[in-house]
């Protein structure tokens, strides 16, 4: 909402800088966004008329004109295409000074001397009108200085207000709203009743009552089509961010700015036999003023003739029934549409207008009658014309009824925090346009129908805190018995899960959870995808299946940016559709490339394998105690390399996937093909167990070293854990130490190197018992991989 | 006869420790001790000729060598230790590194300033009993506006440029949806904060479609504007290290009443006015309000016993503040020459 401070000093005296005025309206709830001039700073520039206008003896598309300033007559060479005799422009004097600091000086054009420049609005930086130079009215004074004409020493005030101050959007409303919050005195404007000159009405017949509960209506017969809107009203639309387009439309948008309340005209001519407020009929279809043919839903208000919807309630009115330039005779209109009859009804037809914007907040039911007179009174002052009767029609029960809420001083103080005297309470509750009455514990407040927002006693307490002023509000602190919450020893905390992957290097990423349906595709073909149905980019489109959609990419933005090692991880949902059900579920995901270690002095740079991420992920799966828990299973992912991937288990629930990037995707996607990553259900890593204790034993341990040659197809996983439960209450670790292919071993088998490490719990081993439980792995071993002594 | 003797074990001693000062490194040393104190040594053949002197002669020939004797080891000793000494250096020096080369082994990587931000803000309310909480990001109409008293084509809904997948469902336009699962399973006091992803369709130089909030939420018997004014305070004293001041704003929040903008002093200038401030002086950083009596009794908690207050603030924005940062955009290009600055 933009405010010009002189139009608000019309209702209210205040005694405030500007400065102040506009912090005492953020402070109560109007924010201010910007504070601007009316028009930028320039000088020495008057009304001017021309008098004579001649064409340059050497230039076509310049004229020279004997201009009238009021003290003297100067010749001006001017190249604005409406140039002419007696039109009055604002004429720049010698030595005034334009926007911009540009300093107007005696010139010669094509050897003709000028004395100064007229100006286009542009120019004086007013609007952007640069097609001519800016006609000012006939009865303008010659010799005036244009600010003063303009008025132009004035301030724009934007106001950023929040959907529930309906009130605040006309100038009235908020001039009330600073004489509460200043303190001044405000006192709106009074409209008499106009006189009817003529006995033609034009009947309006409600049958959507509920959503109109009042139309008015008036005839105007005979207006001057050619009549021009005097400046100072397309001055008060221009501040007030509305475009001057004929009289007729200004004045309604001129009614609309300083009360608030939006209304039509209509080219009498072109409705048929009368108004029908009604509800639309489905599909029927109404051509927009702004050009655009809607089909209306049944759900939707129309103003309709005998014959047709000609308008759309509360937001647009319809081109065949608009006024134009031709128009003689008008029908105005001003009605109530109640805010649930208009809301979100523009945004269905992809519309928003300072109509809607203001019905579908509120309108003040007490205001139609007000503006169509004011509306008619200017009407006649601009383009003459004869009023007819005021048609009003209305359903007085559908009507708002005024809001009656108790007030407890109690409330108050528990919902605020501070005690406040009740001359206080009554003094703010008045100043709002509030009817009070003193009731044992509190009041009974009557609020005005103009405030829309105030329904429960909350409001009327935020009334009082605002008005009252936040910031004196004490602090206090709030006491609470806390009690200690139970936190499970054996969950893992994410932060934990995070910390290790930063000590391991990794850095943290944030990428959208909306990814590229393309790239998705290629990682996880089968899933269904979830798509928006109204994305921010169609490379947005789908929420993500895993997070690796997004970290892919984040690797290849950084691949671009010269960085060659990558180490990222993020956490995240991830969405999934089952049963037509949508699963989200936390996960988290890492992606590796590049070194194995940042470049060092000391260490031959090598390439990460399948081997780094795998530990990256086992010091995942340790965090909570139950590492063991886990396998790593080889299985084929789409998105992985199929002999360089594994399926992580835990028992029989799958915890997630680690391995190599497939080498085609890899190409698809112009990241090296050893990038490596992991991706894991962070619920299942949550959730780990409480050490137990285990009594030390007393006695050394044994360890011995066996090498066996097994076929390339059994896992090393199988051959550790196969030794170790031959005799479990002895064999207390089996270590891999070693994996050897080639000379002296045969193709398609790898020698393992393993360590038994033993031990009794109550006494010292000897070697004989030693000698036979080795015997008994090897034979184990033998027997179900066909494994060999080396 | 008796001076002679003297004399040739006086003329050892001093020959012997001639050649002991001599020995430069432990080999020749090991070598002259050998010579003199070995067992062929010379002064141990002295002791041995003992046998051919007279009787009577022995004992005083035999203190004289052993006098000598021991004037020789005790020099051996002193010149070994030096010797030792002057090798360990040796060796020692010969061993030094440059201690000002890199160390070896994997860096540190590090979070996410937007994560980092969070937990921060997560450990400071933590400290006076908020409990963490969070909820789904595909969410349906009822918790993300309905029950927060945002019915369906109220003006508010506008405030939130929503994502849609179907008329009821959509992505979560702000982590208030979360209050209302908690509140429909926990029974008051509650005192729970909710961190997480918020998405509205906005993009442009201050807007990214994704974003993070942190929520607040309080639920009590006997609470008001005037604590939620305190804890705020503290709030923001705390997280930017810093007296500032604050300013409540009356604003409009459909599921509080009343509401509130906050604002901080320029934590960039101090107040005084910058580009950041755009020369107010004042930061906004968050909403908040008491719990609108709708949103309460939406969720069976009856207003007469319980009153409740609710702020939220944007994550990056802190974190800008925080960190200086000044271009929106970075926090999720993962460029990582920008995550590594806040390792």
């Amino acid at each position: 909402m933009r405010i010009s401070e002189s139009w608000l000093r019309e209702f209210v005296d205040i005694d405030l800088p500007t400065n102040e005025l506009a912090e005492q309206l953020t402070m109560a709830g109007l924010e201010v966004d910007s504070i601007e001039p009316a028009a930028p700073e320039f000088t020495g520039v008057v009304v001017a008329q021309i008098v004579k206008c001649e064409q340059h003896p050497d230039a076509d598309k310049l004229r020279v004109c004997q201009v009238n300033t009021g003290a003297e007559e100067v010749q001006i060479v001017c190249g604005a295409p409406n140039a002419r005799e007696g039109l009055i422009a604002p004429l720049a004097t010698i030595g005034g000074k334009l926007p911009g600091n540009f300093k107007i000086k005696k010139a010669k054009l094509r050897g003709v001397e000028s004395f100064g420049m007229l100006c286009s609005a542009k120019e004086l930086g007013i609007n952007e009108d640069a097609s001519g130079l800016m006609e000012l009215s006939e009865d303008a004074s010659v010799g005036v200085d244009i600010r003063d004409y303009l008025q132009l020493n004035d301030t724009i005030i934007e106001v950023d207000l929040t959907p529930n101050r309906s009130d605040c959007l006309g100038m009235t409303g908020v001039a009330r709203e600073v004489g509460v919050v200043t303190r001044s005195s405000f006192a709106e404007k009074q409209t008499d009743a106009v006189k009817k000159e003529i006995e033609d009405q034009f009947p309006v017949e409600i049958t959507a009552n509920e959503q109109c509960p009042r139309y008015v209506g008036r005839v105007i017969k005979g207006v001057n089509p050619t009549a021009q809107t005097p400046i100072w009203m397309q001055e008060k639309l221009r501040r007030g961010g509305i475009r001057s387009l004929s009289p007729i439309v200004d004045i309604t948008n001129y009614i609309l700015l300083e009360l608030g309340q939006p209304m039509h005209a209509f080219d009498l001519d072109k409705l048929h036999g009368c108004i029908v407020v009604r509800m639309a009929k489905d599909g029927e279809e109404l051509e927009l003023l702004d050009g655009q043919t809607i089909k209306l839903k049944s759900d939707s208000l129309v103003i309709s003739d005998k014959s047709k919807a000609c308008a759309l309630a509360g937001v647009m009115g319809g081109q065949e029934s608009s006024v134009t330039d031709d128009t003689k005779d008008i029908f105005l209109e001003s009605a109530f549409f109640t805010p649930k009859a208009i809301a979100g009804k523009a945004r269905n037809y992809g519309l928003h207008t300072d109509s809607s914007h203001r019905f579908e907040r509120g309108v003040s039911p007490e205001l139609q009658i007000k503006a169509i007179e004011l509306a008619t009174k200017l009407a006649l002052e601009i383009s003459g014309g004869q009023p007819g009767p005021l048609v009003v029609a209305e359903s007085k029960d559908d009507l708002p009824k005024q809001a009656v809420i108790k007030l407890r001083r109690e409330r108050i103080a528990k919902v605020l925090g501070i005690e406040l005297a009740d001359a206080d309470i009554e003094d703010i509750l008045t100043r709002l346009g509030m009817e009070i009455v003193a009731q044992g514990d509190g009041w009974e407040v009557t609020v005005p129908l103009f405030r829309f927002d105030v329904a429960i006693e909350e409001d009327l307490i935020e009334e009082l805190g605002r008005v009252y002023g936040y910031n004196n509000i004490p602090r206090t602190t709030a006491t609470s018995n806390l009690n200690i919450k139970a936190n499970p020893e054996k969950d893992v905390p994410l932060t934990a899960i995070q910390k290790t992957l930063i000590d391991r290097e990794y850095q943290e990423a944030i990428t959208y959870s909306f990814v590229c349906p393309k790239t998705q595709g290629l990682i996880t073909p089968d899933a269904e995808p979830i798509k928006l149905a109204n994305p921010i980019s169609s490379d947005m489109e789908v929420m993500r299946s895993t997070i690796w959609s997004g970290l892919v990419k984040a690797a290849v933005y950084n691949r671009n940016r010269q960085h060659n090692r990558v180490r990222l991880f993020e956490t995240g949902l991830v969405f999934a559709k089952k049963d037509n059900k949508v699963e989200q579920n936390q996960s988290i995901a890492g992606i590796i490339l590049g070194s194995r270690l940042t470049e060092q002095w000391s260490l031959k740079a090598e390439e990460v394998d399948f081997f780094d991420i795998k530990g990256d992920v086992e010091a995942l799966l340790a965090l909570g105690g139950s590492g063991a828990d886990y396998q790593f299973v080889a299985d084929k992912h789409p998105a992985l390399h199929p002999g360089q991937s594994a399926k992580v288990m835990r028992g029989d629930q799958f915890v997630g996937w680690v391995g190599a990037i497939h080498p085609a995707l890899a190409k698809e996607l112009d990241l090296p093909t050893k990038t490596y990553l992991f991706e894991l259900k962070v619920h299942l890593l949550i959730d780990g167990s409480v050490a137990k204790f285990e009594k030390l034993s007393k006695f050394p341990q044994i360890k011995r070293d066996l090498a066996i040659v097994v076929d390339e197809a059994v896992s090393a996983d199988s051959v550790l854990k196969t030794a170790a439960v031959v005799d479990p209450e002895i064999i207390k670790e089996v270590r891999l130490f070693d994996v050897y292919r080639g000379k002296g071993i045969e193709s398609n088998c790898k020698s393992l190197a393993i360590s038994l490490i033993l031990r009794h719990f109550s006494r010292t081993l000897i070697d004989d018992e030693v000698d036979k439980i080795v015997e008994q792995v090897i034979n184990k071993l033998a027997d179900q991989f066909g494994a060999k002594l080396r | 006869m008796n001076t002679s003797i003297d004399q040739e074990i006086e003329a050892l001693v001093q020959e012997a420790l001639a050649a002991i000062e001599k020995a430069n490194d432990l080999s020749e040393f090991d070598q002259i001790r050998v010579q003199y104190m070995g067992k062929k040594g010379v002064l141990t053949e002295k002791l041995k000729s003992l046998g051919k002197l007279p009787p009577e002669q022995r004992p005083i020939v035999g203190q004289s060598i052993n006098a000598a004797k021991q004037t020789i080891q005790n020099n051996l000793e002193e010149r070994k230790n030096l010797l030792q000494q002057e090798a360990l250096e040796k060796e020692l020096a010969a061993e030094a590194v440059d201690v000002t080369l890199p160390g070896r082994g994997v860096k540190q990587g590090g979070l996410h300033p937007v994560t980092k931000t969070m937990q921060r803000i997560e450990e400071l309310f933590a400290k006076i009993g908020f409990v963490v909480e969070e909820g789904p990001e595909i969410e349906d109409e009822y918790h993300n506006f309905e029950a927060l008293n945002i019915p369906s084509h109220h003006p508010a809904r506008a405030m939130h440029d929503t994502f849609y997948f179907c008329p009821d469902m959509l992505l979560r336009t702000q982590t208030s949806s979360v209050q209302i699962r908690v509140m429909n399973e926990q029974k008051p006091p509650l005192r729970i904060i909710s961190p997480g992803r918020v998405y509205r369709h906005d993009w442009d130089i201050t807007h990214t479609p994704m974003f993070h909030q942190v929520e607040g939420l309080l639920v009590d018997k006997d609470v008001s504007f005037a604590d939620l004014k305190g804890v705020l305070y503290d709030f923001m004293q705390a997280f930017f290290e810093k007296d500032l001041d604050l300013r409540f704003r009356p604003s409009y929040f459909p599921f509080t009443e009343p509401s509130a903008e906050v604002d901080i002093q320029c934590v960039m200038c101090d107040g005084v006015g910058c580009r950041v401030c755009k020369g107010t002086g004042w930061l906004e950083v968050l909403g908040c309000g008491m719990v609108h009596p709708n949103v309460l009794n939406n969720v069976g908690i009856n207003t007469e016993d319980y009153i409740g207050y609710a702020f939220g603030m944007g994550v990056e924005r802190l974190a800008m503040l925080r960190y200086g940062i000044d271009d929106l955009r970075m926090f999720f290009e993962n460029d990582l020459s920008f995550l590594q600055q806040f390792n």
